[in-house]
């Protein structure tokens, strides 16, 4: 019995019931709405850890991943709409999206801060353009859409469960693969150049491929999402590549809290979970959306996770002794990722 | 022929309201450094208060600059009350814009319904100019000759009136221009309201031939983008001569390739970032 428990740290027994809750799920939630609900959190979740690659790790804040996570999708669809198999179509949509990402990397890397989240917007826009836009192509307005999901092995993936479960397994491949890069030498050099850009150059590195090693990864990965938002759609449109799921990517990324694995992951299901509820009621997801923004800059910017342990420990001091501390719920320290450095390279 | 010139007449249209629209963002982001991405949406709230006001017969004009006061108005607030306390920092101002753009284009849908606006272009405006035998429409040269006005203005503003120089001494360097006693955060809430205005303005001038929708705030703020960092961060010059490179690749790439015009224009964008990435005005930030 010992021997069990020495073996299982506390981490890892978390990290194994965690994964355990998940394979169950669909036995305990029973209603197909609330499974399509997780399947989305966790599509989500891998979009919002890629896109945390770089806001996070690398402290490049993307305003373009909607560009990344939807022509994954529109390759993919417009390939099984003119009759391709799924195969060709999946694998096909990755590459696109891959070289894709390399564009935007030698573009938007010529500079940091402020200009490389200009110039990932205005990609992100010329993507949208092309979808609304360029109609003999994309079907403009109108959307495509998918007949089929894909059956692979035989398995059925129509269903609520089957699709959660494919979710759930590239869900769960994304985690392992983010935390092997992350503890990787890779990853610690990245987190050099986002802490020490100078000094990393100094040391010899390679800033700049670093950097765009680490844009690869994260468009592959927007892309595995795109197909996954794709196929759980079955539908894809213009709406998809605007600046709304860009932002909403980064909202996940940002309320959660950045460079962390978990961060990311909780975001994601905030985001899914407050936009299914809100949408319930309201129609306003958009202003929801801005005021949640507005109110972490102001009074969270660190993130939910590490702030509200903050806004409880101070309002628990306030308590006890009357005064608050100097350092009370104003915005204390900026998130690794903001840190001043701005301006074109 | 005579269609060149139409398109040429157009795109000097285009270009001068793409001025008034980046010359504002250009201000806000060379000299305060904030990423204003609500810059579209002020572009979109100016047009929807100048129609407002058109619908009650106010005068064109008096619209127009009665919409830039108000967006200044509601910029001056956001400005002095939320982005002063996140100063020199890059990801909070980003979000703080962008989630005022969601709420403005929300609040914009809600009061102005999904319906497209359309004013009347003024009658004094309306109509066209005939030279040597060609005729122009006049309400696109009197958007060129208004930015032009508009940057000969800003540019005796910045580089040759007390004001300007004390505007580029809180920007160089704040405390020091504070010792001699010059209020920089006003300063700072004064640019900032009048790159509102500006946007507002353009709006108002390019309802009439864009006509007002939602979505159009996310339509122009990339537009502004291209031309900052096409002329350069902060270079007026550069703003201006952005905004006519775009004006033209616009109207003549809707001419010869409808269905790729909005791609087109982000070409020279990418051109200017591989081969000079400072813009073709900027300077290089050392």
């Amino acid at each position: 019995m010992s021997a069990v428990s020495g073996l299982l740290a506390p981490r890892t027994a978390a990290i194994a019931m965690a994964v355990l809750l998940l394979l169950v799920l669909p036995l305990w939630v029973g209603n197909a709405y609330y499974v399509n609900i997780a399947s989305q959190i966790l599509f989500f979740a891998v979009f919002a850890l890629a896109l945390n690659v770089l806001v996070g790790y690398g402290g490049l804040t993307s305003l373009g991943h909607a560009g990344l996570f939807a022509m994954a999708g529109y390759t993919a669809a417009l390939l099984l709409a003119r009759g391709h198999g799924h195969l060709v179509a999946d694998t096909a949509a990755l590459l696109v999206t891959v070289a894709t990402a390399a564009v935007y990397a030698v573009l938007s890397l010529r500079a940091t801060g402020i200009g490389f989240l200009m110039i990932t917007l205005a990609i992100g826009q010329i993507l949208w353009g092309i979808a609304y836009r360029w109609a003999s192509l994309t079907n403009g307005d109108n959307g495509v859409n998918v007949s089929s999901r894909p059956m692979p092995f035989g398995l059925d993936l129509s269903g609520a469960d089957g699709f959660y479960y494919l979710c759930l397994v590239v869900f769960l491949a994304c985690v392992g693969s983010m935390a092997v890069v992350v503890r990787s030498p890779f990853g610690a050099s990245l987190r050099g150049t986002r802490d020490q850009e100078r000094r990393m150059a100094a040391l010899g590195y390679d800033v700049w491929l670093i950097r765009f090693w680490a844009f690869l990864l994260s468009g592959f990965w927007s892309g595995v999402a795109g197909l996954l938002f794709l196929y759980y759609n079955q539908f894809i449109s213009p709406q998809v590549v605007a600046l709304t799921t860009s932002a909403e990517a980064l909202l996940m990324v940002i309320a959660g809290g950045t460079a962390t694995l978990l961060g990311p992951i909780v975001g994601a299901a905030l985001v899914v979970i407050m936009k299914n509820v809100v949408s319930a009621y309201i129609v306003r997801w958009n202003m929801v959306l801005g005021i949640i923004f507005i109110l972490i800059v102001s009074f969270m910017p660190e993130g939910l996770v590490p702030g509200s342990a903050r806004l409880w420990a101070w309002a628990r001091h306030r308590l006890r002794h009357g005064k608050p501390k100097p350092a009370a719920p104003g915005p204390v320290a900026a998130p690794p990722a903001s840190g001043g450095k701005e301006g074109v390279r | 022929m005579s269609l060149w010139l139409t398109l040429a007449v157009n795109s000097f249209g285009l270009g001068g309201l793409l001025f008034l629209l980046s010359s504002g963002f250009s201000l806000i982001f060379g000299l305060m450094r904030i990423p204003n991405l609500m810059h579209g949406s002020f572009f979109m709230l100016g047009a929807y208060f100048g129609v407002t006001l058109l619908d009650r017969g106010v005068n064109f004009w008096v619209a127009a600059i009665g919409a830039g006061l108000l967006t200044a108005l509601i910029g001056g607030l956001i400005e002095r009350f939320l982005l002063r306390r996140l100063e020199g920092q890059v990801l909070p101002q980003v979000l703080l814009t962008l989630g005022f753009a969601f709420i403005i284009g929300d609040v914009c849908l809600m009061v102005w319904t999904g319906d497209p606006w359309q004013p009347a272009t003024p009658a004094h405006l309306a109509g066209a100019v005939q030279v040597a035998g060609l005729f122009f429409p006049l309400y696109r040269l009197v958007i060129l000759a208004v930015a032009v006005v508009v940057a000969i203005a800003l540019w005796i503003m910045v580089d040759w009136t007390r004001l300007g120089a004390m505007i580029r001494a809180g920007v160089d360097d704040p405390p020091i221009a504070r010792v001699v006693g010059i209020r920089v955060s006003q300063l700072f809430t004064l640019v900032f309201s009048l790159g509102a205005a500006l946007a507002a303005f353009a709006g108002v001038m390019g309802a009439p031939y864009l006509s007002v929708y939602p979505g159009l705030d996310f339509e122009m703020l990339p537009l502004a983008l291209i031309v900052v960092i096409l002329g350069g961060t902060g270079s007026l010059l550069g703003a201006l001569v952005g905004s006519f490179i775009i004006g033209f690749l616009y109207n003549f790439g809707q001419a010869m390739f409808p269905d790729l015009a909005y791609v087109i224009l982000f070409l020279p964008m990418l051109l200017v970032l591989v081969l000079r990435p400072q813009g073709l005005f900027g300077k290089v930030v050392t």
